[in-house]
């Protein structure tokens, strides 16, 4: 299994090898192999799932010893995330178009490959190694685009978090790591840390991996490179990249530091990804990019994962392991969920500018007739986000929720108001991604086309349009089917919870615990469809309808003048419009919303104006000091470079001296 | 024998939520034209309206695409499951296993969603209007009903409606501030959910203050009325879930015989009645507020919400 894992990450380093071929198959070739790879991707993890662990110590490695590799029930089902969203992404690459420079496909396969190592990795050097090459190549990818001066900002933006990450990260994995003799996962398992250095490491780590997986505070880089980057990557940098940092987060902080940590452990990630989910949600209802909106979103998701595993390392805590087994259910479940759906959705969106040419909301509207397919693929994967029933952001959700609602028994009071608080915001994240997703859905593909553009899009056919087709199938399917899922995730959720029993539960169910509430979603998709059914059959029953088509009434509005063919753009809502209602009640506390309404005089023919204002607090509270201190210190730094021959001899001369110095007090000590 | 009569209480309810939801809504408007001084419209007007747009020609706009013509159907099922799981006048009916609150809420949403897309897709200003507000209000309105959820679920164990109600019946509960504070706050909810005064007016057609009108304004015949179905159905659902929940005096026990069920039937119309009268005197008692003053009554029901759950904390905590 790993041997067939090995081969297909050496197949991916070949296919980079290729890209860099310029021909007119180098395209085709290339995403059609990482879209096989990809395959095998999903092949390995579902045997992985299935079959006891496996590991291998590999012949060769870094100086102090060899590389490791090993997959279980955790790295298993993130492999499955990464093969199921990948797949997808790269057969839409493939099915739109061969004009992809080198630049853009030689990162692709290493972006890939990359992730299939940090999941694959059991010892801390490889983890790394994998880690860092993807923030490496996911870099390139946000930087190929280069020709647009927001795209560059982006990159840079997103490279500073990539090393602000890793030099949070490589600390936090070496405090792990002080300990045993090897750097191998089996030997830090031996040897937990505890207190302080314990303490240390949760810090490090949370603000390691969640600056990767867009965590609040960390987020700023999110909503920027991720959109910067060509669709299909921006789907697998949302669907699996910030995946790949949970993995990282959980298999530190659940496997590695041992099961022996308190209950305090959880409540760090439930604050970071309850303000997570409310901010990617609340900025998610604001943006005007179809593309940006979407990685909003992700960052509310991240933060409903995040919940969900801080709920798990609590109820650990609190030795309350079937309720820990739940929310570890939950996070596991809302992981791939959430990679299914939003790959789908950054695929579409994807679609969406390849044929309108925009990913301005105000730029598009009606794409539901030129575009059926999509526009249906969207729907779902829309619906699915907004977590509603019988689709797989629903199941996932009420798991999430379930333990959420169980937070009161482990019987402390501070930690009791905290689950509480964290529950409404869980349901107030869930409300206001379900109004993103209306406005993203209402804005794209609803009402009149808003520029001639988005009038004459038209679908592409082809593998693009399977993959969407795909992916919408398997939304639903996971949405009817979570049980058997939970079933595969078992061995992951045995690996964050210590062994424990599950409670049984029932045929094609979900179970929230002994006594409490169950959920059928496969019986409630039946029971919708059939009731529907019946609703129709009943009232049709009667005979043929009359339907005549005539302009919207809209109360009695006029027609619009011949010139304006597509009705008057003025009287559609905007981006902005639609807005409006959330950026009153919850833009201005939040996110410090500001309109600045310009009335002309009466009389005046101008037209009157409004411009909105709304900005993330990152960018105030965390980005702008650290500039500031940037500035602070570079520019005595920069006093340096005036200094003459001798000052700087003196200047290297002295550090020698304090090295040695430094050597010799701890040669001493 | 209990599958059996649970078979046959759900089909009751069925029956009984189907054919009541509409005449509930012209019992309220009745109550409201009496209150006012009007005569009022017969109880049955609302089934009356709802056969006479059946026979009419629908009239589409030339914009709407298939998500016109899908919405209703999407939102009638969602709501009529919803309420087919509630249990109005007896526990242990059949599908009472799924009756749990949180998919309730999902098939609120599913319904809300469903109209909000309608909403916008003929391209016009007012749907987007309504749209964007019903999910503005919806923010505010479904963190309230989860919390109300969290302090069902500290007090019974569970957010299976069926099990709540149970546990509230048997009396081993008693009574709580925190269940008087849910009581206000899941009214609230129930007020904003059904557009009702004082968060919006169901007797207007005035564009300018209406949220859920607006998203129907170019729906006709037989879309119309679907959609007036399913709000007299969402209306229905929400006064049965206060009424089971929190008076579930006379509920058949699950398994018990049809004297049971007509107990049960008997107060469960006295209830739904009672519930229906006070919504008609509290919507004549009151004008409605202003857009942006709705979060403010729903971020209190919210906060009433969170209360609730801190005193069932700090009263467990200490005893």
């Amino acid at each position: 299994m790993l041997t067939a894992l090995l081969t297909l990450l050496a197949a991916l380093l070949a296919f980079a090898a290729v890209a860099t071929w310029r021909a007119p198959w180098t395209a085709r070739l290339v995403h059609a192999g990482t879209a096989a790879a990809c395959g095998g991707f999903c092949v390995i993890a579902v045997l992985a799932l299935v079959l006891p662990p496996a590991a291998m110590v590999l012949p060769f490695g870094p100086f102090w010893g060899p590389a490791m590799l090993a997959l279980d029930g955790l790295s298993a089902w993130f492999l499955l995330i990464l093969g199921i969203s990948g797949g997808a992404a790269s057969l839409a690459a493939l099915g739109s178009g061969t004009d992809w420079p080198p630049r853009l496909l030689l990162p692709w396969p290493l972006f890939l490959a990359a992730m299939a190592l940090t999941l694959a990795a059991a010892d801390i050097f490889t983890l790394l190694l994998g880690f860092e090459a993807m923030s490496l190549a996911s870099w390139a990818l946000v930087a190929a685009e280069h020709d647009r001066a927001e795209n560059r900002r982006a990159a840079r933006l997103y490279l500073v978090f990539a090393i602000f990450a890793a030099a949070c990260l490589i600390p936090g994995l070496g405090l792990l790591a002080m300990g045993p003799e090897t750097l191998g996962f089996a030997a830090i398992r031996e040897t937990p840390p505890e207190g302080l250095r314990a303490a240390l490491i949760l810090a490090l780590v949370l603000a390691g991996a969640g600056a990767k997986a867009g965590l609040v505070p960390f987020h700023a880089w999110l909503p920027l490179a991720h959109p910067a980057a060509p669709s299909h990557v921006s789907a697998v940098m949302s669907g699996v990249m910030t995946k790949v940092a949970l993995y990282v987060m959980a298999r530190v902080l659940f496997d590695l530091c041992g099961p022996a940590q308190p209950l305090w452990w959880g409540v760090p990630l439930l604050v970071l990804g309850a303000a997570s989910a409310l901010l990617g949600a609340l900025r998610a209802n604001m943006e005007e990019d179809s593309k940006t909106l979407l990685a909003c979103s992700t960052i509310e998701n991240i933060g409903l994962i995040v919940m969900a595993m801080g709920l798990a390392l609590a109820f650990r805590g609190a030795d309350l392991l079937p309720l820990a087994a739940l929310a570890a259910g939950a996070a596991l479940l809302h992981a791939l969920n959430h990679a299914v759906f939003k790959t789908l959705l950054f695929l579409g969106a994807g679609a969406v500018l390849h044929a309108a040419l925009s990913r301005r909301l105000d730029a598009l509207g009606g794409l539901i007739r030129p575009m059926p397919w999509t526009a249906a693929a969207v729907m779902v994967g829309a619906a699915a986000a907004a977590a509603l029933p019988p689709l797989s952001g629903f199941a996932s959700e009420w798991l999430l929720l379930q333990a959420l609602l169980a937070g009161w028994r482990t019987g402390a009071l501070g930690f009791q108001i905290i689950v509480a608080a964290a529950t409404a915001i869980a349901a107030l994240s869930a409300a206001l991604a379900a109004a993103a997703m209306v406005r993203f859905v209402g804005l794209a593909f609803l009402g009149r086309p808003r520029t001639p553009r988005a009038a004459g899009a038209s679908e592409h056919p082809g593998a693009e349009r399977a993959a969407l087709v795909a992916l919408a199938a398997l939304t639903i399917l996971l949405g009817i089917l979570p049980a058997p899922l939970l079933d595969l995730a078992e061995g992951g959720v045995r690996l964050l919870v210590g062994g424990v029993d599950r409670p049984a539960p029932p045929l094609l169910g979900l179970a929230a615990g002994d006594g409490a509430a169950r959920l059928w979603p496969a019986l409630v998709f039946l029971l919708l469809v059939l009731i529907g059914g019946a609703a129709v059959f009943a009232l049709r029953a009667r005979g043929a309808r009359f339907i005549v088509s005539g302009p919207a009434w809209a109360c009695g509005f006029i027609a619009p003048p011949p010139h304006l063919p597509f009705g008057d753009p003025l009287t559609q809502p905007s981006a902005a419009g639609l807005a409006q209602p959330l950026r009153r009640m919850l833009g201005t506390p939040l996110l410090g919303a500001t309109e600045q309404v310009h009335m002309p005089d009466p009389g005046d023919a101008r037209a009157a104006t409004i411009a909105v204002r709304a900005e993330d607090p990152a960018f105030a509270w965390l980005l702008a000091p650290l500039a500031r201190l940037r500035d602070a210190l570079v520019i005595p730094a920069e006093r340096l470079r005036d200094l003459s021959i001798r000052q700087c001899l003196m200047l290297s001369f002295g550090l020698l001296i304090a090295m040695l110095a430094l050597v010799a007090a701890l040669e001493r000590g | 024998m209990e599958t059996l009569t649970g078979i046959v209480t759900q089909l009751i309810h069925m029956a009984l939520i189907v054919a009541g939801a509409p005449v509930l809504l012209g019992l309220i408007r009745l109550a409201k034209a009496r209150l006012m001084g009007r005569r009022g419209p017969h109880p049955l007007q609302p089934w009356r309206d709802i056969r006479k747009l059946l026979a009419k020609r629908a009239v589409v706009a030339e914009t709407a695409s298939a998500v016109t013509h899908l919405a209703p159907w999407v939102a009638l099922s969602a709501a009529l499951l919803a309420a087919f799981l509630i249990p109005s006048f007896a526990r242990g009916m059949v599908l009472s296993p799924l009756s749990d609150l949180l998919l309730v809420a999902g098939l609120l949403a599913l319904g809300r969603v469903a109209m909000a897309l309608a909403g916008l897709d003929a391209g016009t200003p007012f749907g987007g209007l309504g749209a964007a507000r019903e999910m503005a209000f919806a923010t505010f309105a479904e963190p309230a009903l989860i919390l109300a959820a969290l302090t069902f679920s500290i007090i019974a164990g569970t957010t299976n409606i069926d099990a709540i109600a149970g546990a509230f019946q048997d009396g081993a509960v008693g009574v709580r501030v925190s269940l008087a504070l849910t009581l206000i706050a899941m009214l609230a909810i129930a007020v904003a959910e059904n557009a009702r005064i004082p968060v919006d007016n169901p007797a207007t057609h005035l564009e300018l203050t209406m949220v859920h009108e607006a998203m129907i304004l170019e729906a006709s015949a037989e879309q119309l009325a679907i959609w007036e179905y399913q709000s007299a159905l969402r209306l229905m659902l929400w006064l049965t879930l206060i009424a089971t929940i929190f008076f579930p005096v006379g509920l058949a026990a699950p398994g018990a015989g049809p004297l049971a069920w007509l107990v049960g039937l008997v107060a469960f119309a006295t209830k739904i009645a009672a519930l229906g009268f006070a919504l008609a005197v509290f919507e004549s008692a009151l004008a409605k507020m202003r857009v942006f003053r709705v979060p403010e009554f729903l971020g209190a029901a919210l906060l009433l919400g969170l209360l609730a759950a801190v005193f069932l904390f700090l009263s467990t905590g200490f005893a």
